[in-house]
C-alpha cells in the first residue's frame, strides 16, 4: 500500500508549508519596504541582526519567545481537542496580575514563593477560561466569540485591579514585587544585561509536558480523539464534556503563565497594557508551529526573534518597527490558507471517506 | 433624582446616539457577512483600517467627503483579503479574521509613520461639517439599519444570503452562487467597517490615532450577537451599549468604576450566548468552508 | 413514440473507481422508471451526472430529440430535469413558500412578491395533490411534507423530468403510500420520474420499467409487468440470493440480557423507543429486523449507553445497566460494533493501533495510571491484526488508510477481543466487500457459539435470518413480534416490518 511513503509525504508537506509562508511573507515585506524607498536587505539584514547578532540580543530574542510559547501552546493545546481558544491575550493578564499580586506577599522563601505566584498565574488563566469552557461542554456555545468577550472582560477587569486596587493612587503599575518571587535572570551568570530568566527554561519544560500529555498519555488520547471525533469518542466512553473542559482548563493555565513570565521575570510588577497582544500572536505562533509543542518553540523563536529585532531595524534601516506585524500577519494569511500552496502539490490517492 | 435627570439628559441622549453610530454601521458590516456565513471577528481591523484611510484622503484631497469614499472603498477592498483566504482558499475564518486585524493595526502605525512621520497622533485634517445636532454619518447609520432589514427580509437578495449562511448546499441546488453571494456580503461588511471608522476619525475626531477603534469592532460583534443577527436587534444592542459608554463618567460619580460599566456589552452578550434570555442562534453554515459536492 | 429522455453508453471514473461503466437508460414520458441496484452501485452518480454534478469521461444525454451539454444544476433545472435529493435541500429557518421560490423569486420592484409566492406554491399544490403549508418554517413541518415541498421545489422550475433520489427511506408506511399517488397523479399529468431505490417491493409496486445497476455496470432494463421479485434480486446481485452460514446447533445458557419496557427519545424529541421489553439467553443471537428509522439506532444507543432512555429496565446477569455511561457498560463487558463507522467506531486519523483500544485505552495493560503503555499496545496489534487478517499489516496507518472491510475488522477485532458477555453488532457488514462479509459473519457465530448473547441489528433480511436463532421485527419503536429464525421467511418479516400481523395480514393496508 505504500501506507509508509505517504506518512512521510504528508509530514515533508507539514514541514514545508510554514516554511514557504514564512519565505513568501518576506518577500512580500521586501516588496513593502522596497516601495516606500527603504533596502529590503539592509533592513533584512538589520533585523537578523537585532535579533541574534550577539549573546545579550540571542537572550532578548529569548526572552521575547517567552510568553508567545506558552500563548502557542495555549492556542495549540485547545486545538488538539478541536477548539479554538483566542482569549489568551486575557488569560495572560489575569496570570500576570495574579501572579503580581502573589508575588508582593512577604516573608516567603524563594522555593515556596516562585511555585506559589507561578501557580496562581496559572489558576487566574484556567478560571478566566472556565465560564467559556462549561458554554462550550454544556451548552454547545462557541468559545471563540466567549473568549473574545472574555478578553475585554478582562482588560476591564484587570485595569480596575491593578490601577484602582493594587496599585498606590497615581501609580500605573502596581507595588514591585518581593525579591523571593523574582524568577532568577540568566545575567547573574553570563555577561549580558538580558533580563531572559528561568521563565524560558519553565516554556521549556512546559512544552516537554505538553508534548507528553498529548502524546503519551491517555488523557492525551482522550482529548485528542474528542478533537478529531467527539462521536467516536463518546462511543468510546470518552466523555467529551469533560475533555473540553479539561483541555480549556489547561489551555487558560498555560497561557496565565505567561503573563507570570512577564511580572515576575522581565518587569517585577504588574504594569497597565505591558502584552503588545502576545494572545494573539500565540495564534499565530500555534500555527506556524502546526499546532506542535516542537513546531511552537521554533515559531515562537522565530517571532521573538522579529519582535526584539525590529528596533535595531528601525534604528540601522530608518524602517518603521511594525514592519514586523505586517509581515507577521502575512505569515498567519499564508498558513491559514494553506490550499494555496497545496493546490501546486500533487494530490496523494483520494481518501476513504465520502 | 438628579443624577437619574442627569443620565437621561438630552446631552446623554445625543452622545449615546454618537457612541452608538459606529457601532451600528460596523454590526450591521458583520451582519452581512455572517448571515452569508462568513466569520467576521475583522470588523475591528477593518474599521481602523477605514478610519485611518478616511483621514489620509482628506489630508490629500483636503476634502471629507473624499475621505469617506475612500473609506468606504478601501473598507471593501481590505475585506476582500478576508474573502478571498475564507471563501477560496478554506482558510480559519477567525484565524483569517485575527490575521486582517494584526495587519490593520500594525499597517496603520507603519503607514502613520510613513505619511505623517509619527506614530502616535496623525495632523488634523478637514473633518466633516454637522448637519443639525449631529454629523452625517449618524444619519447615515440609521439608514444603513433599516436598508439591511429591507434588503435582508424583503428583497431576493436577502432570501439568498440567507439561505446560503443556513444551508449552502441548499442554495446551490437551486443555482445560487454561494461563493459569489459570499463574497459580496464579506465586500459590504468591508465597506460599512470602513464607514464605522470614517466616523470615528472624521466624525467623531478630525485625525487619526493608533488604536482609535480600541475594541469597538468588537463592541459591534457584540451589539450583532445580542440582536440576534436582525438589523433591528443590532441596532437596539448599540444603543444600548452607546448608553453605558455615554454614561459612564456620571455613573462613576456614583461611585461604579467606569471599568465595570465598560464590561457590560461583553457580559451581556455572553449571557445572551449562554440563552438565559432568550437564545442567540448564530447561522447554522457559519464558518464551514463551502465545498461543492460535499455535504 | 421517442424517449423524453436518453442517457447513452455513460462512463464516469472516479481515482480508483469505475462509477458508471457504459451505463444507458432512457425514459419516455408520463413513465416512472425505476433504477434499483446495491449500496454503491452507481445509482446516484449516474443522476448526478444527468444533473450535471459530474461531467461523465463518455456517453451522451439526448433529451427531448436534442443533445445536451449539462454544466451545473442550473442547466439541468433550466431544461426541466428537476431533482429530489435523499437528504433534502432545504433551509430549515425558511419558510415552505420561501423555500420553494428560492433562487427564481417573483419580484414586485425591489422586493418580492411573497403573496405572489404564496399563491403559485398553493396552485402547484392543489394540481398535483401536494398538501403543503406555504407559510410553515421548514423546520417546524414532517418529513413527509418537507418531501412535498422539495417536489414543489421542482415542480415550481418548470421540471417536466423528476428524479427521486431514495424517496421511501424516510418515510412511514402511510407516507410511503401518499408518495406513491403523488407520483402517479404526476405521470397522470404528463410528468416523467426517474425512481431511485433498492427496495424491491416498491419498484414492483409503482415502476413502469426497471433498469438495474450492478457494481457500476447497466445490467439491463426490464418491463415491470413482466418480472417478479426473483429475477430483479439476481440481476442486483448477479447470483441466486442465497445466503447460507453454516450454523452449529444452538446450545442456549441461561438468561444473560433482559430488556423490559425500555423507552427513549431521539433526537428530535419525538417519541422513538416505546415500551421495548425482550431477553436474550447465553448463546443465542436475538437479530433485530425493521425498516431502517423505526427505533433500531435508538435501541442500540441505549443499550450502549449513547442514548438516555425515558423508562424502563436493562440489565445484564441481573445487574442493572440501566442509563449507565458508555464506559460503565463497556466494563460490565458489553461490546459493540457501531452503525456508523466513520462516525462512532474509529478515530479515523488515529492509527490502526490506537483505534484498536478505543474504549479500552485507559486499562491495563494498556496504560498505568496516566501513561499509556506502548510496549503493550504494540504488542496487541501486532496479535490482532494478522489475527483478524486487517490490511495492510501496518499499525502505523492511518484507519483513514484502509478499506471499508478493513476499518470494520479493527472494530470487530476490537471489540471481540476483549471477550464480551453481549455483543451488540449494527450494520456489522454495510459498505463491506464480500470476503469481509464471510469472515465478521463467522466471527460473530463464534461469539453466539462459545455462549456469549448476541443482538443483530441489520437492514439485510437475509442476513438476519441466516445468523439469527430468534429474530424480533420493530416498527415504529416498539418490537411487533418475536419469531423463531427457523420459521421465519423474507415475507413473514415483511409482513410485520410494515406494522402487520401475521394473523391479520397489514393492519393499516392499502
Amino acid at each position: 500500500m505504500g501506507v509508509d511513503k505517504i506518512d512521510i509525504k504528508e509530514l515533508a508537506i507539514e514541514l514545508l508549508i510554514p516554511l514557504l509562508a514564512i519565505i513568501f511573507s518576506f518577500i512580500i515585506g521586501a516588496i513593502i519596504v522596497y516601495t516606500f524607498g527603504y533596502d529590503p536587505i539592509e533592513t533584512y539584514a538589520a533585523l537578523l541582526q537585532g535579533a541574534f547578532g550577539n549573546l545579550n540580543r540571542f537572550a532578548d530574542t529569548l526572552l521575547a519567545a517567552t510568553p508567545l510559547i506558552f500563548t502557542g501552546l495555549a492556542v495549540a493545546f485547545a486545538f488538539r481537542c478541536g477548539l479554538f481558544n483566542i482569549g489568551g491575550e486575557g488569560q495572560l493578564l489575569v496570570g500576570g496580575l495574579a501572579a503580581a499580586w502573589v508575588g508582593t506577599f512577604d516573608g516567603l522563601s524563594v522555593v515556596v514563593h516562585v511555585p506559589l505566584a507561578v501557580l496562581a498565574a496559572a489558576i487566574a488563566g484556567a478560571i478566566w477560561i472556565a465560564i467559556p469552557a462549561v458554554l462550550k461542554a454544556f451548552l454547545g456555545v462557541h468559545e471563540v466569540i466567549t473568549t473574545i468577550m472574555m478578553n475585554y472582560i478582562a482588560y476591564a477587569m484587570v485595569a480596575y485591579l491593578s490601577l484602582k486596587v493594587l496599585a498606590n493612587p497615581g501609580e500605573i503599575k502596581t507595588p514591585p514585587i518581593e525579591a523571593s518571587a523574582y524568577l532568577w535572570r540568566f545575567s547573574n551568570i553570563l555577561d549580558i544585561r538580558s533580563y531572559m530568566n528561568l521563565g524560558f527554561i519553565l516554556a521549556l519544560l512546559v512544552l516537554l509536558f505538553i508534548y507528553y500529555l498529548l502524546w503519551k498519555t491517555t488523557i492525551g488520547y482522550e482529548i485528542r480523539a474528542v478533537g478529531i471525533n467527539p462521536d467516536a469518542a463518546e462511543y468510546g466512553g470518552i466523555s467529551a464534556p469533560k475533555n473540553i473542559i479539561l483541555a480549556m482548563l489547561i489551555s487558560g493555565a498555560l497561557a496565565g503563565l505567561g503573563g507570570a513570565e512577564r511580572t515576575l521575570g522581565l518587569y517585577h510588577y504588574y504594569i497597565q497594557g505591558f502584552s503588545p497582544g502576545y494572545g494573539f500572536t500565540g495564534i499565530a505562533v500555534a500555527l506556524l508551529g502546526r499546532n506542535h509543542p516542537f513546531g511552537i518553540l521554533l515559531a515562537g523563536i522565530l517571532f521573538g526573534a522579529l519582535s526584539n529585532g525590529r528596533t535595531f531595524m528601525n534604528m540601522a534601516a530608518g524602517v518603521p518597527i511594525d514592519l514586523v506585524n505586517i509581515i507577521q500577519a502575512i505569515i498567519i494569511f499564508f498558513v491559514a490558507a494553506d490550499l494555496i500552496f497545496r493546490q501546486f502539490i500533487p494530490n496523494k490517492s483520494e481518501g476513504g471517506v465520502a | 433624582m438628579e443624577i437619574l435627570t442627569q443620565i437621561f439628559s438630552l446631552e446623554t441622549l445625543s452622545s449615546t446616539l454618537r457612541m452608538a453610530t459606529p457601532l451600528a454601521i460596523a454590526a450591521i458590516g458583520g451582519l452581512y457577512s455572517e448571515r452569508s456565513g462568513i466569520i467576521n471577528i475583522a470588523l475591528e481591523g477593518l474599521m481602523l483600517a477605514g478610519a485611518f484611510i478616511a483621514v489620509v484622503v482628506s489630508y490629500f484631497t483636503g476634502s471629507p467627503w473624499l475621505g469617506l469614499l475612500g473609506a468606504l472603498v478601501f473598507g471593501g477592498l481590505f475585506a476582500m483579503i478576508h474573502a478571498v483566504v475564507s471563501i477560496k482558499y478554506h482558510a480559519d475564518q477567525v484565524v483569517s479574521g485575527v490575521a486582517i486585524n494584526m495587519l490593520a493595526a500594525g499597517g496603520t502605525v507603519f503607514m502613520l509613520n510613513i505619511i505623517f512621520n509619527t506614530s502616535g497622533t496623525s495632523e488634523s485634517v478637514n473633518a466633516l461639517p454637522y448637519w443639525g445636532p449631529f454629523k452625517p454619518t449618524v444619519y447615515i447609520g440609521l439608514l444603513v439599519v433599516f436598508i439591511a432589514h429591507y434588503v435582508l427580509f424583503k428583497t431576493p437578495f436577502g432570501l439568498r444570503v440567507r439561505s446560503v449562511g443556513e444551508h449552502p448546499h441548499a442554495a446551490d441546488s437551486v443555482g445560487i452562487d454561494v461563493e459569489k453571494i459570499r463574497y459580496i456580503c464579506v465586500g459590504i461588511s468591508g465597506i460599512l467597517a470602513g464607514l464605522a471608522g470614517a466616523h470615528l476619525s472624521l466624525g467623531v475626531l478630525d485625525s487619526f490615532r493608533e488604536g482609535m477603534t480600541a475594541g469597538r469592532g468588537f463592541i459591534a460583534l457584540a451589539a450583532m450577537i445580542f440582536g440576534k443577527w436582525t438589523p433591528f436587534g443590532a441596532l437596539g444592542a448599540s444603543l444600548l451599549f452607546g448608553f453605558s459608554q455615554a454614561v459612564q463618567i456620571r455613573l462613576q460619580g456614583l461611585g461604579i468604576p467606569t471599568e465595570f460599566v465598560q464590561m457590560i456589552p461583553y457580559i451581556f452578550t455572553i449571557i445572551a450566548l449562554a440563552g438565559v434570555i432568550g437564545k442567540s442562534t448564530p447561522p447554522t453554515a457559519i464558518g464551514e468552508p463551502f465545498e461543492k459536492g460535499k455535504r | 413514440m421517442e424517449p423524453i429522455l436518453e442517457m447513452k453508453a455513460i462512463t464516469k471514473r472516479f481515482p480508483g473507481v469505475l462509477a458508471n461503466d457504459n451505463v444507458n437508460l432512457d425514459l419516455y414520458q408520463g413513465e416512472i422508471h425505476a433504477l434499483i441496484g446495491e449500496n454503491g452501485a452507481g445509482k446516484s452518480t449516474l443522476m448526478s451526472v444527468l444533473f450535471g454534478m459530474y461531467t461523465p469521461e463518455e456517453g451522451e444525454i439526448f433529451y427531448k430529440g436534442q443533445k445536451l451539454d449539462i454544466d451545473g444544476p442550473q442547466d439541468a433545472i433550466e431544461l426541466g430535469i428537476g431533482m429530489v435529493h435523499q437528504h433534502f435541500m432545504l433551509v430549515p429557518t425558511l419558510t415552505v413558500a420561501e423555500n420553494i421560490i428560492l433562487g427564481s423569486e417573483p419580484k414586485r420592484g425591489l422586493k418580492i412578491d411573497i403573496e405572489k409566492a404564496i399563491a403559485k406554491v398553493n396552485e402547484l399544490a392543489n394540481k398535483f395533490g401536494l398538501q403543503v403549508d406555504a407559510t410553515a418554517k421548514v423546520k417546524d413541518i414532517p418529513v413527509g411534507m418537507q418531501q412535498r415541498v422539495e417536489i414543489l421545489k421542482a415542480l415550481y422550475r418548470g421540471a417536466e423530468v423528476l428524479i427521486l433520489d431514495e424517496p421511501t427511506a424516510v418515510l412511514t408506511p402511510q407516507e410511503v403510500e401518499g408518495l406513491y399517488q403523488i407520483m402517479e397523479s404526476l405521470t397522470e399529468q404528463g410528468k416523467s420520474i426517474i425512481f431511485i431505490t433498492h427496495k424491491l417491493k416498491e419498484v414492483l409496486r409503482i415502476s413502469d420499467r426497471i433498469t438495474v445497476l450492478r457494481k457500476g455496470k447497466g445490467i439491463g432494463t426490464v418491463t415491470t409487468s413482466e418480472t417478479n421479485q426473483k429475477e430483479l434480486a439476481r440481476m442486483m446481485v448477479g447470483r441466486e440470493v442465497l445466503l447460507e452460514v453454516e450454523k452449529e446447533e444452538a446450545d442456549f445458557g441461561e438468561v444473560l440480557v433482559e430488556v423490559s419496557n425500555l423507552s427513549a427519545f431521539n433526537d428530535r424529541g419525538m417519541e422513538a423507543l416505546n415500551s421495548v421489553s425482550f431477553q436474550i439467553r447465553a448463546g443465542e443471537i436475538l437479530g433485530i429486523a425493521g425498516v431502517e428509522g423505526n427505533g433500531q439506532t435508538e435501541l442500540v444507543e441505549v443499550l450502549t449507553g449513547l442514548r438516555e432512555a425515558t423508562a424502563g429496565e436493562y440489565n445484564l446477569h441481573g445487574d442493572s445497566l440501566y442509563n449507565h455511561s458508555a464506559r460503565k457498560i463497556k466494563e460490565a463487558k458489553v461490546a459493540h460494533i457501531p452503525e456508523d463507522r466513520h462516525k462512532h467506531g474509529l478515530v479515523l486519523d488515529y492509527t490502526v493501533e490506537d483505534n484498536l483500544v478505543l474504549g479500552y485505552h485507559y486499562r491495563e495493560p494498556f496504560a498505568k495510571g496516566i501513561n499509556l503503555n506502548f510496549n503493550n499496545l504494540a504488542e496487541h496489534a501486532n496479535r490482532l491484526i494478522p489475527e483478524y487478517d486487517i490490511r495492510p499489516q501496518n499499525k502505523e496507518a492511518l484507519a483513514r488508510s484502509l478499506s471499508g472491510g478493513n476499518q470494520q475488522k479493527i472494530i470487530v477485532a476490537r471489540e471481540f477481543d476483549l471477550g464480551p458477555e453481549f455483543l451488540i453488532a449494527s450494520q456489522p457488514t454495510r459498505g463491506v466487500d464480500v470476503g469481509a462479509i464471510e469472515f465478521i459473519h463467522r466471527r460473530i457465530l463464534e461469539q453466539r457459539d462459545e455462549g456469549k448473547a448476541v443482538l443483530l441489528v441489520s437492514a439485510e433480511l437475509p442476513e438476519v435470518i441466516s445468523l439469527s436463532d430468534r429474530i424480533a421485527v420493530m416498527y415504529e419503536g416498539e418490537i411487533v413480534d418475536i419469531v423463531d429464525a427457523a420459521e421465519a421467511t423474507e415475507e413473514k418479516l415483511g409482513i410485520l416490518m410494515a406494522g402487520g400481523s401475521l394473523e391479520g395480514g397489514i393492519a393499516n393496508g392499502s
